[in-house]
């Protein structure tokens, strides 16, 4: 009993702590300066009355939306079991070189990413660079299609997770199961879909909840891409959260806002658990 | 690329081998894409001149990485991040090996709620919830403070933590403690002296798991730390883009570079140890 004293009492200050603290702040009007800072009041619903009337709002869940499932379940998700698929026909020195160009994306820190990715995306960077070796006049990326830069800058930051995942799900996979296939005349698009994701279909649920979530959060990203720009066409929900607390200055709104992404990513995770129903705990 | 090239299918028909040849065509383009945002980086680095523009500097020079290279713009940041990201492992590695041993070990009645909260608690963005971490931070007066900072990361890491140390703490036969409490060992000891030892190599995937996650993180230290002087390179570097981003591409270039290369190293000292495979089956197996 004694030996977990630390762990569950680093978790209740520093983990229960703010998301207890999350759904008593939005309850109030504390701001980062002034009286209410000091000591904030009471204000029962108002904050979510003004977030449900906030236009903003349906447009940052929105675009949340768009983010995660073009990014981490289309993108990343997609990209990922590709590549690991294509790896496992191609030749080890072709596997190992793309192995090492996928993660060095991820492993490298997020702001560090994120800076190499507005250079990327910025008006005379290097993808205008290509284009115009091709003869095309690319667009200013970040201005004028500020989804669609995130969403590619944070599938080439994050593919790689869901690369090892896959990679280490189809080893699992014995030949003997898609030899047999094979030899009774499926080809490969049936093996794929009859055999091989069958096989793998608790990492591809593992996969696409733990990347979901990542997803959810990312804040760095967007923040020095667009920093939820130009006007609010970028803003999801940690940066409208941020925006809101840290810029305009109102904590207790920020505060109802972060309760909201709490609550979906507590929904996710009830989803996840029920559906992976750990045997082992 | 001849017939010669072995696939891993053991009937190499023709159509085998041409898609053999397309896979590592598709790969190779692919591999492409993913490195070419990283060429700037590497370029820019090396090159007085340069701007947002991927280019062959005309001649090579470290200048700007002489230009960083003092107390006030590097060391003292990567001082912090080390600080930080440290501690957080260390805190993390000790509380998740106290918590797994009786979780491992004995079936107790809350075992299994515990774990369930532990799953759950991994799954919660608790790092896009900055804004409530905050004011509870004003609250209790721990806003700018490294060691609560800290244990901050170390939280946020620990259900992730205590299902990994758990998983391998697992495989650890338990005969050869039983062996030792015969002996008149307390638990405790054995835990030291038996357990640990031999799972070293799957706490140190621990440590360097929390660590890297600690070193890139932007989002904690930027909220919770306001001195200049206690903020860690992820943030300093950030403020330095703000301040000198338009013109001084090539020294945030060299001051990404130079931030960079402790955490690929560390990971190219996990994966060369114990395999990529092997450091995901600790994470994801139920």
């Amino acid at each position: 009993m004694l030996p977990l004293a630390p762990a569950v009492m680093l978790l209740a200050i520093f983990l229960l702590g703010p998301v207890i603290w999350s759904f008593y702040g939005s309850f109030t009007d504390a701001a980062l300066s002034g009286s209410s800072a000091q000591d904030p009041q009471w204000v029962g619903l108002d904050n979510y009355l003004t977030l449900f009337k906030d236009p903003v709002f349906p447009l940052s869940l929105w675009l949340t939306f768009v983010f995660v499932v073009a990014s981490a379940i289309i993108g990343q998700n997609v990209l990922g079991l590709g590549i690991a698929l294509l790896m496992n026909r191609a030749s080890t020195v072709v596997s190992a070189v793309v192995g090492t160009a996928v993660v060095a994306a991820w492993v490298l820190p997020e702001i560090v990413a994120a800076f190499v990715a507005y250079a990327y995306f910025s008006k005379d960077g290097t993808l205008n660079q290509v284009l115009a070796a091709a003869g095309m006049t690319g667009p200013n990326w970040l201005y004028s299609f500020p989804m669609l830069s995130i969403i590619l800058a944070n599938a080439w930051r994050g593919t790689a997770f869901s690369m090892m995942v896959y990679r280490a799900a189809l080893n699992d996979v014995p030949v003997e199961v898609t030899e047999a296939a094979m030899i009774d005349g499926a080809d490969g698009i049936k093996r794929l879909t009859w055999i091989t994701i069958p096989m793998i279909k608790n990492s591809i649920a593992t996969n696409l909840m733990l990347i979901t979530l990542q997803t959810l959060s990312v804040f760095t990203l967007i923040w020095v891409m667009t920093a939820g720009g130009p006007g609010n066409e970028s803003t999801t929900l940690p940066i409208m959260a941020f925006q809101e607390a840290f810029k305009f200055g109102d904590i207790g709104y920020g505060t109802a806002i972060a309760t909201v992404m709490l609550l979906i990513g507590a929904a996710f995770s009830l989803v996840y658990i029920r559906a992976l129903r750990p045997e082992k705990v | 690329m001849t017939a010669t090239t072995s696939t891993r299918t053991s009937v190499a028909s023709p159509r085998e081998a041409t898609a053999a040849i397309l896979a590592n065509v598709v790969l190779v383009v692919i591999a492409l894409c993913f490195l070419l945002p990283l060429a700037w980086l590497i370029l820019a680095s090396l090159d007085v001149k340069a701007t947002y523009q991927t280019q062959i500097p005309d001649q090579l020079s470290l200048a700007n990485f002489a230009a960083v290279f003092n107390p006030e713009l590097t060391f003292r940041p990567l001082w912090n991040s080390l600080l930080l990201s440290g501690g957080a492992a260390v805190v993390t590695v000790l509380a998740s090996v106290l918590a797994a041993y009786p979780l491992s070990r004995y079936a107790m009645r809350f075992n299994k709620p515990f774990m369930y909260g532990v799953l759950f608690g991994t799954c919660l963005p608790i790092t896009a919830i900055m804004v409530p971490v905050y004011s509870l931070f004003v609250r209790l007066n721990l806003l700018d403070s490294i060691p609560a900072t800290i244990f901050f990361l170390a939280a946020t890491s620990l259900p992730m933590a205590i299902w990994m140390t758990k998983n391998f703490m697992d495989s650890v036969p338990v005969s050869l403690e039983e062996a030792a409490w015969v002996d008149g060992a307390s638990a405790m000891n054995a835990l030291r002296r038996i357990v640990v030892p031999l799972m070293r190599p799957g706490l140190s995937v621990v440590f360097i798991f929390v660590f890297i996650q600690a070193w890139g993180n932007f989002f904690v230290p930027f909220v919770l730390l306001l001195s200049p002087s206690k903020q860690p390179a992820a943030v300093s570097i950030y403020s330095f883009f703000g301040q000198y981003g338009a013109i001084a591409y090539g020294q945030l270039a060299a001051f990404s570079v130079l931030y960079s290369v402790p955490v690929i190293l560390l990971y190219v000292l996990v994966s060369r140890g114990m395999g990529g495979s092997f450091t995901m089956s600790g994470a994801i197996k139920g």
